[in-house]
């Protein structure tokens, strides 16, 4: 069974470098007056096709063919053709947990990229100090650690006793201190907010990138035209940096739709499935509940969903000027 | 790219991967095959002489196999171990695989029902027969007997063996009781609830429990409430998958009300839905808590860390003088199907439980009654010890006969899908006990019947 990792659930349409690579040949090939054998394209092709194909396409084909069968993973099977697809609408356990992930999308994707473009228009500004780098490292730290680190450190800070309730409590706010990741009501978010905080540099990183390319010449203009830092940032920064935005938001909601790791590090999808996630949904039905079919058609789903919504962001972000 | 050629790789990427996944047809049915019964044996296997090397794997933080392996090897030096060890959790999601790919000759075992529905487990009854274990009290084996085909526990053939078991109740800090007058353990539950709301009003946590991400402790007071409340009987049972058992019955009904008192009362921490089990520890040896629902594991590190402060009693009855029940169970380990030394691994499993050496092994390192005949000696343990109160307590259930198996046991799922979310949602206030139970009833009907 395979989770959709960013590249298999993305690249598809864009590496399938086959045929892509022969038509540039023959072309280049007929221009010079050469005849290259068409096959040789493929055959620089294939080893890499040949790796993508057995750890890619056949776990996401055979995904599909478990997805139709009752099965413990085990013993003999049973088809159950769409049966275990109805399932995974019809079972308030199964799509509230992709509702979840869905919520998760605003920590992991809308806040890491707002905060990111203000970071990197912050840290761009003070480029020479010592502070931008400080500011640079400081927020790129938690993509450097691994993500189970990550999530036991902030199920600490996050605990009755922890770190931030004693802030709360220093400051007077008492009154609002609890467990955060045991609360019905503060868990998803608390989860969300740990999310938010890894994610964050990736996209400021990404973004302070973008920016440097942007030509100088334009901020110029901008200014002799009277614009303020805000005008500048709306129209310049913002527009030039439509591709790197479309990489953050792509990158970031699939962490959000496909998230694991945080999950079973920091609540283990409780209390009460309050914090389920379809990742660690899956993993329960094809591990604990020996349910692999089920499990399968949850991911198979999670796979659709993911290019329902990382496609069309890829398309409006798409650099049309080239 | 053109439109053409992006189509050409859409339907090659199609045909790779059908062809890849073709051609297995229909997945599973790489279980191995019903074993036929087992042979009579004429006599007792024994290691033998030759060299032989036993593959265990094993719970990793629990040093008792461990000291038990290699005490074997001392009396028998021919055998030496290979042992793997894992996480619980890892070993209970891995344990079909491993059983069917990489067969050790001994495994601590996770729930035993879906690994004999797929033969993954060596039918013991020969060797049962052999050693005599069919002589020991029954209720020792009662846990880890399976019918043909795995359908229902609690009779039937003998598919695993325990290196001892365990006997749950309820831990008490002797220091914070003196505090509130308790002078000597609650006799009826009427007077448990007494020392709870006398502990509430002295400003000290009634209950140290967890009840955090997927393990929700509250199964442990809940199910000795439902033993106070009502029989055992019923409740194995539910837990065995016999036929037309249901957990939603009056007397479980009045147990999780009574638990929901509790929680609204404020007997557990307030954050009771984020600690886990590592936490409810620390903090019950920091004195945070006066009882604690828990297992006799805990009994030797307990007597380590607060030597002469701690008691155990078993979960009183309703009524004074009532018959009292715990869980218990064996802390059970198989043999594969496939397993290459299966007769070593069982005499092995024989002598933990016979060997004197190995029995005080078992108590000392393990912390639990061993396995074995009722008449077999009792290593010495220091009086007034933990260790020493929860073995008298396997005595007193053995003669109430109220050795049960633990609720989240019935099926491979329930406890992380069902009671888990469930306790979690009572102490939040998002659950009553009527729907509590209906809808953990509903999971296990879908469970036991679906798969």
């Amino acid at each position: 069974m395979t989770r959709p990792t960013p590249d298999s659930v993305v690249d598809p349409p864009a590496t399938s470098p086959g045929p892509a690579a022969v038509t540039r040949k023959r072309g280049h090939a007929r221009a010079a007056g050469l005849r290259t054998p068409r096959w040789v394209g493929w055959l620089f092709v294939a080893p890499a096709l040949g790796v993508y194909a057995v750890f890619v396409l056949r776990p996401i084909a055979l995904t599909v063919q478990y997805s139709m069968y009752r099965w413990d993973g085990i013993g003999p099977s049973t088809w159950a053709g769409l049966g275990n697809y109805a399932r995974v609408f019809t079972d308030p356990d199964l799509y509230d947990s992709i509702l979840n992930a869905v919520k998760l999308i605003v920590f992991f994707s809308v806040i890491p990229v707002v905060l990111g473009l203000m970071s990197a228009s912050t840290i761009r500004r003070i480029a020479a100090s010592r502070l931008a780098l400080v500011g640079r490292t400081v927020l790129f730290l938690p993509q450097v650690i691994p993500l189970v680190a990550a999530g036991i450190a902030w199920s600490w800070l996050l605990s009755s006793a922890g770190l931030v309730n004693q802030l709360l409590t220093s400051v007077g706010l008492g009154g609002v201190a609890r467990a955060w990741l045991g609360d019905f009501s503060t868990a998803l978010p608390a989860v969300g907010v740990i999310g938010a905080w890894v994610l964050l540099g990736l996209c400021t990183i990404l973004l302070l990138s973008g920016m440097s390319k942007i030509d100088p010449a334009l901020y110029e203009a901008a200014r002799m035209d009277g614009a303020g830092p805000l005008r500048e940032f709306l129209s310049i920064t913002v527009p030039s940096l439509r591709q790197e935005i479309g990489v953050c938001v792509t990158v970031t909601v699939i962490a959000a739709l496909a998230s694991f790791d945080i999950v079973y590090v920091s609540t283990q999808g409780g209390p009460g499935n309050a914090t389920m996630v379809p990742g660690l949904e899956i993993y329960y039905l094809a591990f604990s509940e020996r349910q692999v079919g089920i499990a399968s058609a949850l991911a198979v789903v999670l796979m659709v969903l993911v290019l329902v919504v990382a496609l069309p962001i890829q398309w409006l972000t798409k650099d049309r000027s080239s | 790219m053109s439109r053409r050629t992006r189509w050409n790789g859409a339907a090659l990427a199609v045909v790779m991967g059908g062809t890849l996944a073709a051609g297995c047809g229909a997945p599973g049915g790489d279980a191995p095959q019903p074993e036929a019964p087992s042979a009579t044996l004429a006599t007792a296997p024994t290691c033998g002489t030759a060299p032989v090397t036993l593959n265990a794997y094993v719970e990793t933080g629990f040093p008792l196999p461990k000291e038990l392996s290699s005490e074997f090897s001392k009396q028998h030096p021919n055998v030496k171990w290979n042992i793997r060890e894992d996480q619980f959790a890892v070993i209970t999601q891995n344990a079909p695989r491993v059983l069917a790919d990489d067969p050790p000759d001994l495994m601590r075992l996770p729930q035993v029902s879906e690994l004999v529905k797929n033969n993954l487990l060596k039918n013991l009854d020969g060797y049962a027969k052999a050693f005599g274990w069919d002589s020991w009290p029954a209720s020792q084996l009662e846990q880890m007997r399976m019918t043909p085909g795995g359908k229902t526990r609690g009779e039937g053939s003998l598919y695993a063996m325990g290196l001892n078991f365990s006997m749950t109740g309820v831990f008490y800090n002797k220091k914070l009781a003196a505090k509130i007058g308790m002078s000597s353990p609650p006799a009826t539950l009427a007077e448990l609830d007494d020392a709870l709301a006398k502990a509430k009003s002295a400003g000290i946590t009634p209950i140290a429990q967890f009840n955090g991400g997927a393990t929700g402790g509250l199964a442990f007071p809940l199910q000795d409430l439902m033993a106070a409340y009502g029989p055992s009987g019923p409740i194995n049972d539910w837990i065995y998958q016999k036929p037309g058992a249901t957990i939603d019955t009056p007397s479980n009904l009045q147990a999780t009300r009574h638990l929901e008192k509790w929680i609204k009362a404020g007997h557990f921490w307030k954050d009771v839905n984020a600690v886990d089990y590592a936490t409810m520890m620390s903090r019950f040896i920091k004195g945070d808590g006066l009882f604690m629902f828990d297992g006799d594991w805990e009994s030797g590190n307990l007597d380590k860390q607060m030597p002469g402060d701690v008691g155990f009693f078993l979960m009183p009855p309703a009524q004074q003088g009532g018959r009292q029940a715990a869980m218990s169970a064996p802390l059970a380990f198989g043999i594969s199907s496939r397993a290459k030394n299966a007769d070593c691994a069982a005499f092995f499993l024989n002598w933990v439980a016979t060997d004197p050496k190995a029995r005080e092994i078992g108590v000392k390192v393990g912390g639990s009654h061993p396995m074995g005949p009722a008449d077999a000696p009792m290593p010495e343990v220091t009086k007034g010890t933990v260790t020493a109160s929860t073995l008298e307590a396997g005595a007193k259930i053995a003669e109430d006969d109220g050795a049960m198996d633990f609720i989240a046991n019935a099926t491979g799922a329930i406890y992380a899908k069902s009671w888990t979310p469930q306790l979690q949602k009572l102490v939040a206030g998002q659950q009553t006990p009527e729907e509590l139970l209906k809808s953990v009833q509903s999971d296990y009907t879908s469970q036991v019947g679906g798969s």
